[in-house]
């Protein structure tokens, strides 16, 4: 076949590259040694033969008991951290009994209201053991709480917990959409969390910057990275607002980026996201502490990318996405199940995904060398292209002000869905090959539907009740004074992670700790998207 | 033939609208009128507004799983509000048994993913056209 042909962010590629396109390409400086600055070859100088990445599929639905089976079965085979999955009520600041959560609990992930529901969560898994993933955003302040209450039974020290809380609220307004509180008054939260957690978690990663969302919202790679590093940035200059130098968080800063279908362009941009970030926390903030400029990651393949049509096509795409992540160096990793175009992963599709990330770490040889892809003349070309590009996407949002006055605009949202639009007309007239949907359609097996998770249904129900038991046990009074000593907090700008752990411990819920924020804070409204 | 006029909207909490942004591009390049609600709106808002706006389609868009759920509040408020000529469309991750279960309830079109876009926005407009034939 002749005519152009282009990445996924629309990057021409050549049919042949050599040493000719390398011109300027230095590898003392453009790449140095894994763990080494710019780190463009990974945060570790032994990579994968020193350790494989962690394997960690998301995960969570139904009651605190159900999630609780769903990790003792991932951990059984063979996964070797937890990630935890909330329902949309525990994200948005509702107990299970708000009228407005009554058709979602337990449904996208686990309902949790209380502490008490949290420890139910880990029941027999010990913190100071597993390292644990919180995907929580605008109540992260909440869920940090209730883990730290759970480890404080569990008889756990605050500095043996290890994990990482999501707490990426900019890429909320982006592309996730789980917003609750205003931009000033999210900055403000994640800076608490973070700088909170920098004294007392040691070990903790207090936030993941991510470019997934946006990626997984519509825009491609060369946007992702650019936004992404936008919005680091965004948070690194709110914490050196407060007085903190750059080296005392930004070494706890963690990163999340898709990993998606077009191997050589993904690679790129996580090679290029390290040497991007060494750069920036080097040039721009004045890093002195190698670590603050070392990018580490966890990458999370595409659920876009799935089809419904020959749902098992979509084992094929995981594969080659877990690859795309390993060859890019992540420090994590989590796989799509084949059946998420429908709806939450069976069991069975969730062992195929933690199956496919043990295949190609002890079968396939790619995690025996570092970086294998260094000095290919197409993937350093490529990852200098990305690298480029996403510049000129971070020196956009500089010129609509940084990256929480891009998103008031709603500018980087109307870009986001302008390339989402782009893509499926793409599928629609045939120029963007989806193998069982634009080509090779076979009628017999098109909508062939897998057997699927179902959900049960009395959940709702059953968690109402029980945060009613638990509330009506409380010690009443503690709970009025700890929500009471959290509203001035809210007001005198005095950090919340105190008020909010002495209001977790006395059972307060989650909803009711929401509501005074939301008094004190507001909503937030979007912009029009047009 | 006068502009359809289809308003859309994301019911309950989920926030995952790619699809529904896409949609609307889709029906506006292809000449309706769109009347973009946004996120997080109740059932109750989401017919409040196709009466003000008189809409000739409600179409809103569910990936969270709540569909069966939103899906017959919605109907049912349709019909409290005495608007039961107007058609629902719905769209997003929703099982072959669910989208039987929602038809029999009311719901005119269901779209799972995979849906074509060509598809969606000519089931659109064609419901549009019965809904506005005398």
């Amino acid at each position: 076949m002749t005519g152009e042909r282009r990445t996924d962010s629309g990057i021409p590629v050549a049919p042949l590259y050599t040493q000719d396109d390398l011109e300027g390409f230095r590898p003392d400086e453009h790449l140095g040694l894994p763990g080494h600055p710019p780190f463009t070859r990974g945060p570790y100088e032994t990579m994968y033969r020193g350790r494989l990445w962690t394997m960690r599929q998301f995960a969570g639905y139904g009651s605190a008991e159900d999630a609780n089976d769903r990790f003792r079965f991932l951990l059984e085979q063979g996964q070797t951290a937890l990630s935890v999955a909330f329902d949309l009520p525990t994200q948005l600041g509702y107990d299970s009994s708000h009228p407005m959560a009554r058709a979602e609990v337990g449904r996208v992930g686990v309902a949790i209201d209380t502490a008490d529901d949290m420890a139910g969560l880990f029941e027999g898994l010990p913190l100071d053991k597993l390292s644990v993933n919180f995907t929580i955003n605008a109540t992260a302040p909440i869920i940090l709480a209730f883990y730290l209450v759970t480890a404080e039974r569990q008889g756990a020290s605050y500095g043996d917990l290890s994990g990482t809380l999501q707490n990426d609220l900019l890429k909320e307004f982006l592309a996730r959409k789980a917003f609750i509180f205003p931009p000033a008054a999210s900055m403000r939260l994640v800076a608490d969390i973070v700088e909170w957690s920098s004294e007392h978690l040691p070990r903790f990663n207090p936030i993941s910057v991510t470019g997934y969302h946006a990626r997984e919202a519509g825009c491609n790679a060369v946007q992702e990275l650019g936004l992404t590093m936008s919005s680091a940035i965004a948070y690194a200059e709110e914490l050196q607002a407060r007085g903190l130098p750059f080296d005392s968080f930004a070494p706890r800063f963690s990163f999340h980026f898709a990993t998606t279908m077009n191997l050589f362009e993904e690679v790129a941009k996580l090679r290029a996201a390290r040497r991007l970030w060494h750069d920036t926390a080097t040039t721009r903030f004045g890093a002195q502490d190698p670590r603050s400029a070392r990018l580490r990651f966890f990458s999370g393949n595409s659920g876009t990318t799935l089809t419904a049509a020959q749902p098992l096509n979509n084992i094929i795409r995981s594969t080659i996405q877990c690859l795309g992540a390993v060859l890019g160096g992540a420090q994590s990793i989590h796989v799509m199940g084949y059946d998420e175009a429908y709806e939450l992963p069976t069991e069975e599709a969730v062992t195929l995904s933690l199956r496919t990330q043990q295949i190609v770490a002890h079968e396939s040889g790619v995690a025996d060398t570092v970086d294998a892809l260094a000095g290919s003349y197409y993937v350093e070309w490529l990852t200098g292209e990305v690298e480029r590009r996403a510049r000129e996407v971070m020196k956009a949002v500089e010129e609509l002000g940084g990256a929480v006055k891009a998103l008031e605009s709603g500018t980087p949202q109307r870009w986001i869905a302008a390339e989402a639009y782009r893509t499926e007309r793409e599928i629609a007239d045939g120029s963007r090959v989806r193998v069982g949907v634009n080509r090779y359609v076979d009628g017999s097996q098109a909508q062939h539907e897998p057997r699927l998770f179902t959900l049960n249904p009395e959940i709702g129900e059953l968690q109402i009740a029980r945060t009613e038991r638990r509330k009506a046990a409380r010690d009443e009074p503690a709970a009025v004074a700890t929500l009471a000593a959290l509203r001035e907090a809210l007001r005198s700008g005095a950090n919340v992670m105190p008020p909010i752990l002495d209001c977790a411990r006395v059972g307060v819920t989650l909803g009711e700790m929401s509501d005074v924020m939301r008094d004190e804070f507001g909503e937030f409204r979007e912009p029009s998207p047009w | 033939m006068k502009r359809p006029r289809i308003l859309l909207a994301k019911p309950g909490l989920d926030g995952h609208d790619r699809g529904v942004k896409v949609i609307a591009m889709a029906l506006r390049d292809a000449g309706a009128e769109v009347i973009f609600l946004g996120l997080r709106q109740s059932p109750e808002r989401i017919i409040t507004a196709a009466i003000e706006e008189s809409a000739d389609v409600i179409g809103i868009s569910v990936l969270s799983g709540a569909h069966l759920a939103l899906g017959r509040q919605l109907v049912e408020e349709r019909g409290k509000a005495g608007i039961a000529d107007v058609p629902i469309v719905i769209g997003g991750t929703i099982p072959e048994a669910d989208a039987n279960a929602l038809r029999e309830t009311g719901i005119s079109r269901v779209f799972p993913v995979g849906s074509p876009l060509d598809e969606v926005v000519d089931g659109m407009f064609r419901e549009a056209s019965a809904a506005v034939a005398p």
